[in-house]
């Protein structure tokens, strides 16, 4: 099973190579849906590629108040 | 057969395959001109019945196949109307849906729903009167309804229960959450997921498929094994009617309306 932090590293990995953003420019405690710029839609586009990359299901409720990658992270890690 | 070539819908016959393609922008809200259009859809759908073997229902827009009923429509109405009227009138636009959505699901065509994206609501609900959903891997399935205050009116419930386990039923309503396709597809509601962007094309290849089978044997086998829960779908117009004229409906409103969370669906 993956660490937290192997979690938070692919969840980096992933966001940056989805929203073609540089990884370098991804800190753990950035608020992703400024730095990557991201609306509703993709969002849920999000939801349904950190679902299929991790193999688990994260109910959208579980993102409300997630903004940073590490809480995100955090989110994922309890369902795998 | 003419082509039709709507504000929010189109519809042609290309041999035996009837298509419809729902173009409203941005994510083919259900409103008063979808409905009228989907009035006469189903006017025509019924005189195409002994040309047409299998409808294809898809989505032209990238957003998604439908983001559900036109809830900004909805709330400007609401504005408007007496609580009178709010009653009369809800209650008429969902007799009206639901006559055409029971006439899709009666239908003796073979029912396909090629989706993608965003599939919420009564997008949704359009989806289950279909005999088959084909859906590619970025769909997302949801009925928000219950964070309104309400419960999906388009049939949703009735047709959800027809096809899945009642324990993931009440999950969906209950929780508001979307499922992706690889769950839909695990739980027995997607009959096949395809790559992003393939699903018009395979559903195109169910089709073909389709209609090299005996039209009476597809039409019986349907019939057979896909009944029409009427009674039930008569239930749940009286419920939503309940349950839409307060307060707190129109509070929710209001909040969709003003919202500009990434997340609007959710309470």
């Amino acid at each position: 099973m993956l660490t937290l932090d192997q979690t938070l590293q692919q969840l980096m990995l992933l966001a940056s190579e989805h929203f073609k953003v540089p990884a370098s420019q991804l800190k753990p405690d950035d608020d992703f849906f400024k730095t990557l710029g991201i609306n509703s839609l993709q969002t849920l586009d999000l939801l349904t590629r950190l679902e299929s990359h991790f193999n688990v299901e994260l109910p959208d409720y579980e993102l409300q108040g997630v903004s940073d990658f590490r809480t995100l992270a955090e989110r994922i890690q309890s369902r795998l | 057969m003419t082509p039709f070539d709507g504000k929010t819908l189109s519809w042609k016959l290309t041999g035996q395959v009837f298509e419809l393609a729902l173009h409203r922008q941005p994510c083919n809200e259900i409103g008063s001109a979808s409905l009228e259009e989907l009035e006469e859809f189903a006017v025509q759908l019924k005189d195409q019945a002994s040309e047409a073997r299998v409808l294809i229902i898809h989505s032209q827009l990238p957003a998604g196949f439908s983001a559900g009923a036109d809830l900004r429509e909805t709330y400007r109405l609401l504005q408007s109307l007496t609580p009178a009227e709010r009653a009369a009138g809800v209650r008429n636009f969902l007799e009206r849906i639901h006559r055409v959505f029971n006439c899709i699901d009666a239908s003796p065509l073979i029912t396909l729903a090629a989706v993608h994206g965003v599939v919420f609501g009564g997008g949704f609900e359009l989806a289950l009167t279909c005999d088959m959903i084909v859906a590619d891997r970025s769909a997302r399935f949801c009925f928000p309804e219950l964070r309104l205050g309400l419960i999906p009116g388009f049939g949703g419930i009735p047709r959800l229960k027809r096809d899945l386990s009642n324990s993931l039923v009440r999950d969906l309503l209950l929780t508001g959450r979307s499922i992706s396709a690889t769950k839909a597809t695990a739980a027995g509601l997607v009959s096949q997921l395809v790559g992003q962007g393939e699903a018009l094309r395979v559903a195109r290849g169910v089709a073909a498929q389709i209609t090299k089978m005996d039209c009476n044997a597809t039409t019986a086998a349907k019939r057979f094994i896909k009944p029409i829960p009427y009674e039930e779908l008569r239930q749940e117009i009286d419920l939503f009617c309940e349950l839409f004229n307060r307060p707190v409906v129109e509070a929710a409103l209001r909040k969709f309306v003003e919202s500009s969370d990434v997340q609007p669906y959710l309470p």
